[in-house]
């Protein structure tokens, strides 16, 4: 009965093809355009198109005054619209001679931590989301919706901050913050221990992401990574250390660092960073002391609604303050801060008008995605989903 | 600027002083605290593979250009090196003619390629040696390099979508209001001798 068959060999050629991802594709993180190049499921070429949401920011930018500048930099990484905010009014403090009052420092430290907050959640929450995890997505948005309202209490609105300034932030916490964001710093740890437990210890989520886009930390470097993405390959760099700005130097963190650079390191970054942005902000709630939040000097901050009533000096501060703005002494700074997702920095060059003259924008996506290419080759379809989650983009930052 | 002050007894820059020294650097400042290197297009890349290999700036964290329309070498092509081994900054900073094209430096570091082909998009900075060329931030088929100072803020074309052709159109900008570009610069900051005190102050 038992008949052998003749063994058939087919040779079956696959023609490379090339399939256009995005730029309306969910995992693509906005409006990304990838041309892939496919041979079967492997991806052998990755040519990503950007520019798909250039909005020509930093022409913009040359046209306005300093003041009005800073709307836009919510408008780049909108996931963590606050640290964009940071660099441009760090930039401006720095070519003018001038440093924010201590309590301005101290708010910026916390708000800066919670943007941390935020964007990570919405990173790790989208990057699980790609790869079919959907509780993540649905539990990371709940816990942002908490973090927004803190955003919305202090600023007046959710994203769009426009809560820096040049000099300080806008406006003083709303009364008993403090207290609340106290009350968080105790529940949001818990947040994150159940965050783990979908996701740290999953089978399914280490099978898509252990050794999935690896990059060691020389190739890291060369390819100018900067914050969580080389951390993850192990270089212990973080600017809030190295190189301090406001309050940073005083408060206690650690750096957390993968071993391998991949998607799961990535991942585990991420994860570290929230439980120290939590001990950061805890530890400035309890070194903050009652001060003005901007800098007292007319020249730089608009005058009190009620003393306007009254004073005729202050009316003009108002009026030429709200019209022509302040004028910057010449000069160029290229001024950085620890962003959520590395480096942003802003190139800003002042002639001494009330406008810059060119402020170049150091998006830090722009150099992750490049790598885009070297990470996905020789790796499948799905994992480049994997990739683009674990690398974290914004496409407002990107494109500017 | 505060910063400008000489102080008499200011102590030895030894970082300064050591990049003044590298062959190629024209002239080295510090500026709000930075340390800023001036060099000229053709000493750049034996410049940038000293300051790679001996001193330690693995990364170059940014490129960019600046355009000064009123300078005989009309543009400033601007790089922020990093070294996180010694945790410092250098900016180098080459002043470039308009035409003339600037050596490329994806070779020392490959992350340039995006940065270089973003100047020469906003700018028209042309790389030798760059592999990739293309266009990155504007769009397909764009003309013009938007960010040099005489490319006007409202672009010469606009983009609708034509619902009887049912496809992408093409416009020459209409602006239903002519661009208002205020000149708030009050001519009484910047008037430092009120008129007829000339005379007295010789």
């Amino acid at each position: 009965m038992d008949q052998i068959l003749p063994s058939v060999s087919k040779t079956i050629e696959i023609d490379s093809h090339t399939i256009n991802f995005g730029p309306q594709h969910p995992a693509a993180h906005g409006v990304l355009r990838l041309i892939l190049e496919m041979d079967g499921e492997v991806v052998t070429r990755a040519d990503p198109h950007i520019g798909l949401l250039h909005r020509g920011t930093e022409k913009l930018i040359e046209y306005k005054s300093y003041m009005q500048a800073v709307p836009y930099f919510d408008r780049l990484d909108y996931v963590s619209p606050l640290a964009c905010e940071y660099a441009f009014a760090l930039a401006t403090e720095k070519l003018l001679g001038i440093t924010a009052p201590e309590r301005a420092q101290w708010i910026r430290v916390i708000f800066a931590e919670l943007t941390r907050v935020l964007n990570h959640l919405l990173s790790l929450a989208s990057f699980a989301l790609d790869c079919g995890a959907l509780t993540p997505g649905l539990w990371g948005y709940e816990e942002r919706e908490k973090l927004l309202e803190f955003h919305e209490a202090a600023s007046g609105a959710r994203f769009h901050a426009n809560y820096f300034r040049p000099g300080g932030v806008a406006k003083d916490l709303p009364a008993g913050m403090e207290a609340e964001l106290t009350a968080w710093c105790g529940e949001f740890p818990k947040f994150i221990d159940k965050l783990e437990t979908l996701l740290t210890g999953n089978r399914i989520w280490k099978q898509r992401v252990v050794d999935i886009g690896v990059i060691s930390a020389k190739d890291a470097l060369a390819w100018g990574f900067s914050g969580p993405n080389l951390r993850a390959c192990g270089v212990a760099w973080d600017l809030r250390r190295a190189q301090p700005y406001d309050k940073y130097a005083e408060v206690e963190f650690d750096i957390p660092v993968g071993l391998r650079g991949d998607c799961y390191d990535r991942y585990l970054v991420r994860i570290a960073e929230m439980r120290e942005s939590v001990k950061i902000v805890s530890q400035a709630l309890t070194k903050i002391q009652p001060g003005p939040v901007k800098v007292q000097d007319p020249k730089f901050t608009p005058p009190k609604r009620a003393e306007m009533k009254h004073s005729m000096e202050a009316l003009i501060h108002h009026f030429k303050l709200y019209t022509e703005g302040y004028h910057v002494p010449a000069g160029a700074t290229y001024t950085v801060v620890e962003a959520p997702k590395g480096e942003f920095g802003v190139y800003l060059v002042a002639d001494g008008t009330n406008r810059p003259y060119r402020c170049k924008i150091r998006s830090t996506g722009f150099s992750h995605l490049q790598t885009l290419d070297k990470l996905s080759r020789g790796h499948m379809l799905a994992d480049v989903v994997a990739i683009i989650g674990s690398l974290d983009f914004v496409f407002g930052e990107i494109d500017r | 600027m505060a910063d400008e002050v000489v102080e008499p007894a200011a102590p030895v820059d030894e970082a300064l002083q050591a990049v003044a020294a590298l062959p190629g650097v024209t002239n080295v400042v510090r500026e709000l605290g930075a340390l800023v290197a001036h060099t000229t297009p053709s000493a750049l890349l034996s410049l940038c593979q000293e300051l790679r290999d001996a001193h330690g700036f693995a990364q170059v964290m940014d490129i960019c250009g600046v355009d000064w329309p009123e300078r005989p070498l009309r543009f400033e092509m601007v790089y922020n090196l990093l070294s996180v081994t010694r945790n410092a900054r250098l900016r180098l900073i080459v002043p470039v003619a308009d035409g003339v094209a600037m050596p490329s430096v994806t070779g020392l570091w490959p992350s340039a390629t995006w940065w270089e082909r973003e100047v020469w998009d906003l700018f028209g900075i042309a790389f030798d040696g760059l592999a990739d060329h293309r266009r990155i931030v504007s769009d397909y088929g764009f003309e013009g390099h938007p960010l040099r100072k005489d490319f006007p803020l409202t672009g010469y074309l606009e983009v609708r979508y034509d619902d009887e052709r049912k496809a992408i159109v093409y416009e020459k900008v209409k602006l239903t209001q002519e661009f208002r570009n205020f000149d708030f610069l009050s001519p009484w900051e910047a008037m430092t001798t009120l008129p007829g005190d000339e005379k007295a102050r010789g």
